[in-house]
């Protein structure tokens, strides 16, 4: 399968997902609450998640055109159409300038290069839009990776307890005794670079957080009385896990979810600083740029652009992260009146 | 108590032979050998030249099992290698891997021994600020700044230093790295600084939240009503109650002193471990990485096991229960 | 009745609600405490007994605070006391005990040092002297062995000698006030009958007055002279022990006491109060208890009834009792 249809199959996936969370949220009062709480709390970070989030899919769909003779096709997004088909320069241009930065050549397209162009004449607005569906892509597909393996690792852990806890238990310690970032470099060196290979890598240091908290809600949960009841009418355990335990641990795999999620997106950055991280990632355009600002007279608007988007997302993921977890989490309330 | 750290180091060891049974099969089954070979010597080399190669560097021994000299197998060689720190040489030049680390330790202690020495009493001081006004401006503020602060790539903080500090106001040299005491500081206050400023956000915010939740405890509410003043419920109550989670993010800190920073190192020019890790990143240099690895676990763990060993210190629940 | 020692008057404690509005735990309450004297507050847990308590030494935790009313031990303002005067009183002039001793000493300090603390916070006497200071305590409070005791931590203690140590700490500086918020409700039973036991003889020894917060009628029955019945942040009832016990007026104590299992007969259903306690930010305009009430009329739900004067020194909140007269 060519990489734009995956990419469109995943992104339809993820546009699915996104309305069955939004209708089972709706569909329920304490769903709608809480939701309506979030938002209420941080209405700033939800607008700039919700518009990265938007970025992200306009860029996930993309499709061929038939080719101009003599060229090759290649696919377009959504957000790739926004912009001119040839919206090209040869180098470096400034923000809104008519002539290339060097030289001074007249440019293709003066004037409308919002945030100008990079060393190879790409304008750099398209380019820091395009971060998003690779940092949407990092967060997606190692939580779709890391999520599933962590509940099902952390809830047979939690609740069979003994021999299989010790297993998981060891697994999960010696994950986590190697340092993340050598961890995370050492497993992209050997699995290859490419972007599947990071996400991976990704998710296995990032899975063990993940574990460890399931594993720990599970004992709890096994232990409240009416799980003991179920348990000693003799009910499966397979019931019991389907009906209680892991229903029970859908908050906390939001809260995760949002909290580990800038922690992907700051490790990829450094992936692509050490020349092995996805390519388009912001990270990747920092890296290119790290020379410019030794250059006389400075070019920022690249580092710039790359380094503002992903403080933007990042700050907002952080902020939105806190109320998440203050919503969602009960233990965070505190007892009030006497 | 004794019987409680044998346990713990037991555990311990346990935990070191789990890393170096997971770095077997990532870097001898999972990597293929020839794929290693052609890495370090390029797609073109002779098939000669890759059994060459392999033989030289043991990747052409059975991995597991070998029937005519059980001993002669890469699993073994691996863990003799590991365990008595006799690393081998360099998958990419051949060098001695434990000379090059011998190296790399001085310069990289130079940049993490100041970074912690300065980074915990400023991040723990910060916060015990924050959570002394808690519920107050000074509160939110603090957590906001923190929150702006984590939020901003470690990469943007280098490249920010570099060009503000370095290049602009030309207070320190971009980068570089010279042994000799007298100039030595010059160099290693750049990263420094840098190091400080990128994990004070983190570290502050964790702190607050460790404060706030033994500022709400009981205990607290009983000091303040025998008549104790805010600033000595801290110091004398809040304060040691604290020292437990405190010590284990320094305690989580401690591998990095040896591994370094890969980013600051790196960045600035400086010939310690760190740059020897991203070296070996770039040449493909497996040998060198799964060393790196192995000691950047094993670190850990000893720093898990010293941590406990002060928990013993500071809780007497631990110590005597 | 003679000045008192402490007199509460018009307190009022808030916490932050939805958006701006914030919601009294403690609205509008009257206490008086004399010299040697023995008040029970009563009321279930939530009825802002505690938050009384809190408000009355400035503990109250953020984002509450106290809004409103006075608070004057022998004669002397503590509100809008400066900090650290404030300081001084907590402790030497007020003490307290809390409900849960397992978590209210600090598990990383020796529990002689914590009543040394006590007292040195207050007097300056060197750290022998504190400790032997302590030692005296120690005995006073009934813990066996008490020289070695001093140096335990508190996990090595039972949940009985850990409220002994706090009973300790709490008399360390000689108060006049001992406030004990349900001293007992986390111990065993054996051991409750010894804490109040204690309690008691200390009162009757020290001459301290004691303001005892409790939701156990049968605590109050041994302890208090006098007694005050708090519902939903207000001061519904209050009077002597035997006039509340004995004689209540409030349909809301009377209920109370029908709850109590002692009173039933053996086979006769328990009695239990209607409904539940309204949260605090769903307070009813008129009277709080009017909609668990039997014998509510109109009146009761549009208007909140005001004090009406028993004989007796006593006074209760009820239109019903005001109608009567």
């Amino acid at each position: 399968m060519e990489g734009h249809v995956a990419g469109n199959l995943g992104a339809a996936a993820l546009v699915l997902l996104l309305a069955f969370a939004a209708w089972r949220v709706r569909g329920s009062r304490r769903g709608r609450e809480r939701f309506g709480e979030i938002v209420r709390r941080r209405p700033w970070a939800s607008a700039v998640v919700a518009l990265y989030l938007g970025v992200a899919l306009l860029d996930s769909f993309a499709w061929i055109d038939a080719a101009a003779p003599g060229t090759v096709a290649a696919p377009r997004s959504l957000l790739d159409r926004v912009f001119p088909a040839d919206f090209g320069e040869r180098s470096y241009s400034a923000p809104l300038a008519d002539a290339e930065f060097y030289g001074g050549e007249p440019l293709a397209h003066p004037g409308r290069h919002l945030l100008g162009t990079d060393i190879l004449g790409r304008d750099v607005l398209h380019l820091a839009l395009g971060g998003a569906r690779v940092a949407l892509l990092i967060g997606g597909v190692t939580s779709l990776l890391a999520i599933p393996l962590a509940i099902a690792f952390g809830v047979a852990a939690g609740y069979f307890g003994r021999r299989v806890d010790d297993v998981v238990f060891f697994v999960l310690s010696t994950l986590a005794s190697i340092p993340s970032l050598l961890l995370l470099v050492a497993l992209v060196m050997v699995l290859g670079r490419g972007t599947l290979q990071v996400c991976v890598a990704l998710a296995i240091t990032s899975w063990v957080g993940f574990c460890r908290v399931v594993r720990g809600e599970t004992m709890k949960l096994r232990e409240l009385d009416y799980v003991q009841a179920a348990r000693a009418l003799g009910v499966s355990d397979a019931r019991i896990l389907a009906r209680h335990v892991v229903p029970n641990l859908g908050h906390l795999v939001v809260i995760t979810f949002v909290l580990t999620f800038s922690q992907l997106v700051l490790s990829e950055a450094i992936l692509s600083w050490l020349g092995v991280g996805i390519d388009g990632s912001w990270g990747q355009m920092i890296d290119q740029a790290r020379d410019e600002l030794a250059r006389d007279p400075v070019i920022g608007w690249n580092l710039g652009a790359a380094s503002a988007a992903l403080f933007g997302l990042i700050l907002a993921v952080n902020r939105l992260g806190d109320a998440v977890r203050d919503v969602l989490d009960p233990r965070t309330l505190r007892e009030r009146a006497g | 108590m004794l019987a409680y750290l044998l346990r713990r180091l037991a555990w311990g060891a346990v935990t070191v032979v789990g890393v170096l049974l997971f770095l077997f099969w990532l870097f001898f089954l999972y990597a293929d050998p020839q794929d290693v070979a052609r890495r370090a010597l390029g797609e073109k080399a002779p098939p000669e030249a890759v059994a060459q190669w392999l033989a030289n560097h043991g990747y052409d021994k059975p991995a597991v099992w070998n029937p005519a000299a059980p001993l002669d197998t890469r699993l073994a060689d691996h863990l003799r290698r590991m365990l008595t720190f006799d690393f081998g040489k360099s998958d990419a030049d051949d060098t001695p891997i434990a000379a090059r680390l011998a190296d790399g330790i001085g310069p990289t202690l130079s940049v993490t021994v100041p970074l912690l020495l300065l980074g915990l009493p400023l991040a723990v001081s910060l916060a015990l600020l924050v959570a002394f006004f808690r519920e107050t401006y000074i509160d939110r503020a603090g957590v906001v700044l923190s929150v702006l602060a984590m939020s901003v790539s470690i990469l943007i903080y280098i490249l920010g230093g570099q060009f503000l500090l370095g290049k602009v106001l030309r207070w320190f040299p971009i980068s570089g790295f010279d042994p000799d005491p007298g100039v030595v500081l010059r160099f290693l206050a750049l990263p420094v600084l840098v190091g400080l400023v990128s994990h004070l956000g983190s570290d502050v915010r964790f702190y607050r939240a460790v404060f706030l939740e033994e500022s709400n405890r009981d205990y607290v509410r009983t000091a303040r009503a025998k008549g104790a003043s805010d600033a000595r419920v801290m110091a004398r109550h809040v304060l040691p109650n604290a020292l437990i989670p405190v010590l284990t993010n320094v305690s989580l800190a401690i591998p990095f002193l040896f591994t370094g920073s890969l980013l600051l190192e790196s960045f600035f020019g400086i010939p310690g471990l760190g740059s020897i890790t991203v070296e070996a990143i770039h040449a493909n240099d497996f040998a060198t990485l799964r060393v790196m690895v192995y000691l950047g676990a094993l670190l850990f763990v000893a720093a898990q096991v010293l941590t406990d060993v002060a928990y013993t210190l500071v809780d007497p629940r631990v110590r005597l229960g | 009745m003679s000045a008192p020692l402490l007199a509460v008057e018009g307190l009022v404690t808030s916490f932050p609600g939805r958006g701006a509005e914030r919601i009294a735990v403690v609205d509008r309450v009257d206490l008086a405490i004399a010299a040697g004297e023995t008040l029970a507050l009563v009321g279930e847990s939530g009825c802002g007994k505690s938050m009384t308590a809190l408000s009355i030494v400035s503990l109250v935790p953020k984002p509450g605070r106290v809004d409103a009313g006075s608070v004057r031990l022998a004669g002397r303002e503590l509100r809008g006391l400066p900090v650290d005067a404030m300081r001084r009183v907590r402790g030497a002039e007020i003490a307290m005990i809390f409900q849960e001793p397992a978590t209210s000493l600090n598990p990383v300090q020796r529990v002689g040092a914590q009543v040394a603390e006590a007292v040195r916070l207050h007097e300056r006497v060197s750290r022998g002297e504190a400790l032997r200071r302590a030692l005296a305590l120690f005995e006073s409070v009934g813990i066996p062995d008490p020289d070695a005791r001093l140096g335990a931590y508190p996990h090595q203690l039972s949940g009985g000698l850990k409220q002994r140590v706090m009973i300790a700490i709490a008399l360390a500086a000689r108060p006049k006030l001992l406030v004990a918020d349900e001293p007992t409700t986390a111990l065993d039973v054996t051991v409750q009958a010894q804490i109040l036991e204690l309690l008691r003889r200390l009162a009757g020894e020290t001459g301290a007055s004691v303001l005892l917060i409790t939701h156990d009628l049968g605590v109050v029955n041994e302890l208090a002279d006098r007694v005050a019945v708090m519902y939903a942040g207000r001061v519904v009832e209050e009077g002597t022990r035997e006039a509340v016990l004995g004689a209540p007026r409030h349909p809301y104590t009377q209920g109370l006491l029908r709850a109590m299992p002692a009173r039933a007969a053996a086979g006769e259903r328990l009695y239990e109060i209607p409904g539940a306690v309204p949260a605090a930010d769903a307070w009813p305009p008129g009277c709080r208890f009017a909609e668990r009430c039997a014998i509510a009329q109109d009146v009761c739900r549009a208007r909140e009834p005001e004090r009406t004067p028993l004989a007796g020194g006593g006074g209760v909140r009820c239109h019903a009792v005001a109608a009567a007269r």
